[in-house]
């Protein structure tokens, strides 16, 4: 398949009259294994050094070798990072996907191709060049078999000539890339180097796209979700990851593990940390959980199945009342799905995970940034409500790599909640573990191990009362059950607030969340600049819904909830909240093809809704 | 004001060496049958704790779902319990550990909650040697749900209602053995010194002790034709080694015979004298345990004693190298690196 799943819209591009600078999306067709990950992000951080505006999109089979994949580079001097539907540039390097690749671009799209599979004689609408790759690689590499990893740099070097990114850039990130390998590094770039002289001693260069200095990038670092929430988690305090391999989370744990190994170790070699990789995601959830209730700050990561398979720890988590972060990843269900592509397909499952009566908190990151400041919100919020915490980021923000401000220093201090210590009980004589002393629903707790005879408590995941015995009267399930509903209400007041972006006297409003983010911002311009539609929006960051969010639905006559799943999961939680007369103002624009949400399709689709 | 004179032998009751009462150690009313074997292994644990001065608040009770789940109840009030799901008691304590390597936990499960639904979680706490005394209240059928067969019944060991098991039994003595656990032994609720010998032993050790009481339930099990009753057990049982334990605290010279009895010294100092009752039998052999086990199926005998014991083993807890302070009290300055940390962190990604 073709990753542009696009109808051609008419010209983008155009042999050469139009000269179109720093605004295009690049895309690189290859077979996965082949080593094209360094060159891709070499060409990524070449034009992220120019100073233009970049992201970094990977579309990989879930494969170890040997099937198609697509990175895709979008540049954008309004800094427009999301995805782009239309491919602008394409690099034809897998004999396999080439001919649909070709087919599927919109006239006046450039195509770089190896010599010999003459993708010219395809269509003429299109710009063609043509490179002999095994030739040139023969000359640089002697080694044959590092040839086809290199052959890759070839085209690097290329296309830097094709649309003048600067060789010195190049050769700046090369060096980055291979940081430690001073040899692998001389040979990539004499590599990139002899696709930039052949490129620029043989092709004429017809298409329109160019990237031209700019100064949109200083000071700022190119990072992806994941290891953004890695760091996150390390500055929040955790204490205890306990994890199961599942794509695309996997790799969250493997930078905390490398972060953590070097900054949370003394000088005496002890660890303040420990890191367990479990049999099971109920094993993990289970760890989390058991961590938690024993005082540790802890945490796993998972994606959809994992989280089908906590659904019961979930429930015990809740009714229990113990701490813990549960960090989802979101890919495509359902059952195993599409492993390696995106989605917001587990909201509301998550809302509401396990049976009986039960209701989590979820925080919602759109960019790496919020990966990591909502790790020290997560957890606090877990240890002052005595419960989990789920982030809900997705494939597209956590493997994917994204441009961002450096992140700031946590301010927020480390919040542990209502702990009891020796000293409290021996001032209080003793306590009630779910009595709702301050009105909020937040009991006290204490921790296993502390030196009091009236610290320990019984708990129980079958039915108890404020002193946590066990109990089946009518009366302690429903206080209990009220209470717990009472401290969700408390949560409301406490969880990231929305951020409100006013038009100008919009009377359509538009509800997204976490990436979505990124294509509804570009479709905002697209509303007012092609249709004269103007719009207000709001990015919920969390659930429960704050006051924020009904004041908002109240302000405009329709608003429309945008989403990357098929059911408008997120509207249908909305709905539970809501009123009744205001449930009738929500519209549902949901999308789930596995591929970023792009600002194209909400612009069609919000303006057909709108009778445009 | 009088003066109080007392008399001796009279100086109030009796404590132990850190000064509580066996009252301390207690813990609620027990609301299991009259005569389930269950409630023979509290008071033994009850015991053990007592005598081995135990800091009842440093002790932790995990659990998972069943009538031997809801033992923690019963004993040892001012210890922290956490019943939690069927079959999952075993991640649930692994994770309260790693918040606090210095807690020790008892966990408590049955022979369904084990070898039915938890022997996933099973079998890898016991290829952790994590440091955890795991006992099942073994009676080889559900009690909650009256009375279906577990994994742990035998072939052809009969329900009340006449249904005949024809599956074998998971051993999970065997299996905790072949899988790395480094304390590994059966008993019987009946049999109060073996246990009480056994459970001392398992306080003092570090690492997986995975002990199978033998606990007969009273109103499902314990009828002719079950392999799991108090008469079929008291028959059949075949006793490996006399039991003994001599904890580090007593100062005790004890006269033994190196032929005819294996002494183990135990991670604290502690002493755990085996007195074979079976010439041959090596209980740091693994192979040797796991043929000897295997040879009691095949003769229908209730095996019990201590199968095999490995003192020296690192536990999960000293693998993960973690500071002495618990991971669950340490201060910010050690958990959240300062602002030079993030800053080059920040560097390396521009």
């Amino acid at each position: 398949m073709a990753t542009t799943d696009v109808v051609p819209r008419g010209s983008t591009g155009s042999t050469g009259r139009t000269r179109i600078v720093n605004d295009m999306s690049i895309q690189v067709a290859t077979v996965n294994g082949s080593g094209s990950q360094s060159s891709n992000t070499v060409l990524l951080r070449s034009i992220f050094q120019m100073g233009v505006p970049v992201s970094g999109k990977n579309m990989f089979p879930s494969n170890i070798a040997g099937l198609p994949t697509w990175y895709t580079i979008r540049a954008n001097k309004n800094g427009y990072i999301g995805r782009k539907k239309e491919i602008d540039f394409l690099v034809a390097m897998n004999p396999e996907t080439a001919t649909e690749d070709v087919m599927s671009l919109a006239p006046g799209a450039s195509v770089l191709y190896d010599e010999p599979l003459a993708l010219h004689k395809l269509r003429n609408d299109l710009v063609f060049y043509s490179v002999p790759y095994d030739k040139l690689v023969a000359a640089v590499c002697p080694e044959a078999k590092l040839r086809k990893l290199v052959k890759n740099m070839v085209y690097v070097g290329v296309v830097a000539n094709l649309l003048t990114i600067e060789m010195e850039e190049i050769e700046k990130a090369i060096r980055k890339q291979f940081a430690k390998k001073v040899k692998a590094a001389n040979l990539n770039l004499a590599a990139a180097q002899a696709g930039f002289d052949y490129a620029k001693a043989n092709l004429e260069k017809r298409g329109a796209f160019y990237i031209e200095r700019m100064n949109e990038t200083a000071g700022k670092i190119i990072i992806d979700g994941n290891s953004a929430a890695a760091l996150g988690c390390m500055f929040a305090g955790c204490t205890v990851v306990t994890w199961y391999p599942i794509t695309p989370s996997s790799s969250l744990v493997e930078t905390m593990i490398e972060y953590m190994k070097e900054y949370r170790i003394g000088p005496d070699g002890k660890a303040t940390f420990a890191i367990v990789q479990a049999e099971d995601e109920l094993a993990a959830i289970g760890m989390v959980i058991g961590a938690g209730w024993a005082g540790a700050r802890s945490m796993t990561a998972t994606a959809g199945p994992g989280i089908s398979l906590m659904s019961e720890f979930a429930g015990l988590a809740y009714y229990v009342e113990v701490p813990g972060v549960i960090w989802d990843i979101q890919r495509v269900g359902p059952s195993t799905g599409l492993p390696t592509r995106t989605s917001q397909g587990d909201i509301l499952s998550t809302a509401v995970l396990s049976h009986g009566d039960t209701k989590h908190i979820m925080l919602i990151p759109c960019s790496v940034e919020e990966c990591f400041t909502m790790a020290t919100d997560a957890f606090n919020l877990a240890e002052q409500f005595q419960t989990l915490v789920f982030v809900m980021s997705d494939l597209d923000l956590g493997m994917n790599n994204w441009m961002s401000d450096p992140f700031p220093y946590p301010t927020t201090p480390i919040k542990r909640g209502k702990v009891l210590s020796k000293e409290d009980l021996d001032r209080l004589g003793g306590f009630a573990r779910y009595q709702d002393v301050d009105g909020d629903g937040i009991g006290y707790r204490t921790l296993p191990g502390t030196p009091h005879p009236a610290a320990a408590y019984f708990a129980r995941g079958s039915g108890h009362n404020e002193k946590a015995q066990y109990s089946e009267r009518a009366d302690d399930f429903e206080n209990n059950m009220e209470r717990l509903n009472r401290k969700f209400e408390t949560a409301r007041s406490f969880v990231p607030r929305p951020e409100v972006t006013k038009g100008n006297n919009a009377r359509i409003g538009i509800i997204g969340y976490g990436t979505s983010h990124w294509g509804i911002g570009e479709s905002r311009d697209q509303l007012r600049d092609e249709y004269k539609i103007e719009t207000d929006y709001l990015r919920l960051r969390a659930y429960p819904f704050t006051r924020e969010v009904h004041e908002f639905i109240e302000q405009h006559e329709r608003v429309y909830v945008v989403e990357q799943n098929r059911d408008a999961q997120m509207l249908s939680l909305l709905k539970l909240d809501l009123k009744p007369e205001l449930i009738t103002r929500l519209r549902s624009i949901a999308h789930i093809t596995g591929l970023p949400l792009d600002a194209r399709s909400i612009t069609d689709e919000l303006t057909s809704m709108e009778g445009k | 004001m009088s003066t109080t004179t007392v008399e001796p032998g009279s100086a109030g009751p009796k404590t132990n060496r850190i000064g509580l009462t066996v009252i301390d150690y207690k813990g609620g009313k027990t609301t299991l049958c009259a005569g389930c074997g269950h409630n023979a292994i509290s008071e033994r644990i009850i015991e053990a704790m007592y005598e081995m001065g135990v800091e009842p608040e440093f002790v932790i009770k995990p659990s998972g779902i069943g009538c031997s789940s809801k033992t923690p109840a019963y004993f040892m009030s001012r210890s922290h319990s956490f019943n939690a799901v069927h079959g999952r008691m075993a991640s649930v304590a692994t994770g309260a550990l790693l918040a606090n390597h210095k807690l020790i936990c008892i966990g408590v499960s049955g022979d369904g909650d084990t070898a039915s639904i938890g022997v996933g979680q099973f079998v890898h706490l016991m290829r952790r040697n994590l440091p955890i005394i795991y006992i099942i209240e073994d009676n080889g059928v559900y009690g909650l749900t009256k009375g279906q067969f577990s994994a742990t019944a035998d072939l052809g060991s009969k329900l009340k209602t006449g249904v005949v098991n024809d599956l074998p039994p998971i051993d999970t003595c065997a299996l905790a053995i072949q899988l790395g656990a480094t304390f590994v032994g059966r008993s019987f609720s009946g049999d109060k010194r073996q246990l009480s010998a056994m459970l001392k032993a398992a306080i003092a050790h570090k690492g997986t002790v995975m002990l199978d009481v033998v606990s007969p339930c009273v109103t499902f099990n314990d009828h002719e034709g079950s392999t799991k009753s108090y008469k079929y057990v008291k028959e059949h049982e075949e006793i490996l080694q006399e039991v003994s334990f001599i904890p580090a605290f007593e100062e005790i010279d004890v006269q033994y015979d190196p032929g005819a009895t294996v002494a183990v010294t135990m991670h604290d100092g502690s002493r755990l004298h085996l007195r074979k009752l079976e010439e041959d039998y090596d209980p740091t052999d693994k192979i040797r345990a796991l043929t000897r086990l295997t040879e009691a199926h095949d003769k229908g005998e209730v095996l019990t004693g201590v199968f095999y014991v490995n003192p020296k083993a690192p536990s999960f807890t000293d693998m993960l190298n973690m500071v002495d302070q618990p991971l669950a009290t340490l201060p910010d300055s050690l958990t959240r690196p300062p602002q030079e940390v993030l800053d080059a962190c920040m560097e390396e990604l521009r």
